[in-house]
């Protein structure tokens, strides 16, 4: 019963999601939906086939669910490694984009992220069934434990293997930014920008929005006065 | 079936509103305990807990709790799928238009401002992670020893990760399980 209503919530969410791409095709009136592909297809494995590409994809963001502990920044380094390094279906600057993106767009970081990245190696159901990949070890994981397991949060082995676990994050998620920073603080105004958001973040209580924004423009600005070549 | 689908309309709201990651949906969360009663604000306690010390997204983990704690498993498939579904709908929309305009200079000069903005943003995120295993700021407040600050125990255990990592190469998941359990001997 609970595989068959599984299928049912895919099938559901797959429609919605290929709709929803194909009103976004119509506003932007691409001609064929070919070409707007082979554009962007420099990161497309040409040799695997559709279904074989999203099961590639469930799997690989399943696996990256259930090794990310403590949410969507936590997810980095393991993104860096299974779909930068290893699979090649992101570059790290993208991945940066698709972080950035995922601070001013509804829902969880980790959930935009994976769309993003299925849905540049595979079209509008990739993103479905990377996302799908991503949240199922969380629905198993957490219907296992509220069911057996109710005060498991509250044991003391919980908190002290939490407490170690936080601490490879930091060290983890930190060396992920260092990496990404080489790529990303191309001049000095971007060292400035990267600066400025870090202390804001830090001291003031803003929305992320605001700054994402924000450096958006800045990023236009300084273009334009210095007519640097993107 | 009429509660699920009310439950599936509430995290739809939510997945649309919390805007900036997980802990962005709790106050949605609270209201909804509070005018749904689908589950007690004892239980959100509970559940945060829960999802930050299991594997996945917080946002994901914590709907999954709400909806399995409201209507078993059935429950937590339809809240954590209503929750992702519009920020896959936003995210296609976004990717579609970016395809489209990716060569376009405004759009390499908006990403030339943002990606020292996200490299700032998730800075600033694993610095708070830092700052709450490696510091005791509670500690400190209340006893005013700047020896009881530091919380040495997981500074060394961090600084072992850090030198491990940059050595061998592993897969980040074998640091972090081996830091758990670390954790679980010295009692972090």
């Amino acid at each position: 019963m609970n595989a068959r209503s599984n299928s049912e919530l895919k099938t559901t969410s797959l429609n919605t999601a290929e709709t929803s791409g194909s009103n976004a095709l119509k506003k932007a009136g691409t001609g064929s939906m070919k070409n707007s592909r082979s554009e962007s297809g420099e990161i497309r494995p040409a040799h695997k086939s559709r279904p074989a590409l999203y099961l590639d994809l469930f799997l690989t963001f399943a696996g990256i669910g259930v090794s990310t502990f403590g949410g969507g920044y936590a997810m980095l380094p393991i993104l860096q490694r299974e779909v930068c390094d290893k699979r090649g279906w992101a570059t790290e600057e993208e991945l940066m984009d698709y972080y950035a993106i995922g601070q001013c767009t509804p829902g969880v970081i980790a959930v935009n992220t994976a769309t993003f990245v299925g849905y540049r190696l595979a079209g509008p159901l990739g993103g479905v069934f990377a996302t799908l990949g991503v949240i199922f070890p969380s629905i198993v994981i957490i219907c296992i434990i509220s069911a057996f397991l109710k005060n498991f949060a509250h044991s003391a082995w919980a908190i002290h293997a939490f407490s170690g676990i936080r601490a490879a994050v930091c060290v983890l998620i930190l060396d992920a930014v260092v990496r990404m920073g080489k790529k990303s603080l191309v001049d000095r105004f971007c060292i400035v920008i990267f600066l400025a958001i870090l202390a804001a973040s830090l001291f003031l209580h803003l929305s992320p929005i605001l700054y994402v924004v924000l450096a958006g423009a800045l990023g236009v600005l300084i273009s334009r006065v210095t007519k640097r070549n993107a | 079936m009429y509660t699920l689908l009310e439950m599936s309309w509430e995290f739809f709201k939510t997945g649309l509103f919390a805007v900036g990651g997980g802990l962005a949906t709790l106050p949605f969360l609270y209201d909804m305990s509070a005018r749904m009663g689908w589950f007690s604000t004892n239980d959100i306690a509970n559940m945060v807990a829960v999802s930050e010390s299991t594997p996945g997204p917080l946002g994901v983990n914590m709907s999954s709790y709400v909806g399995f704690t409201a209507m078993g498993v059935l429950g937590s498939m339809v809240t954590t799928c209503s929750l992702v579904l519009p920020s896959v709908i936003c995210i296609l929309i976004i990717a579609r238009v970016l395809d489209r305009f990716k060569n376009a200079a405004v759009v390499q000069q908006i990403f030339y401002g943002i990606r020292p903005a996200s490299a700032a943003l998730i800075s600033a995120a694993g610095l708070q992670v830092a700052k709450i295993s490696l510091l005791n700021i509670k500690v400190f407040q209340k006893t005013g020893a700047l020896m009881k600050l530091f919380n040495w125990k997981m500074i060394i255990l961090a600084a072992v990760v850090l030198i491990a990592y940059k050595k061998f190469k592993f897969h980040p998941i074998v640091y972090i399980l081996a830091a758990g359990a670390a954790g679980v001997v010295i009692g972090g």
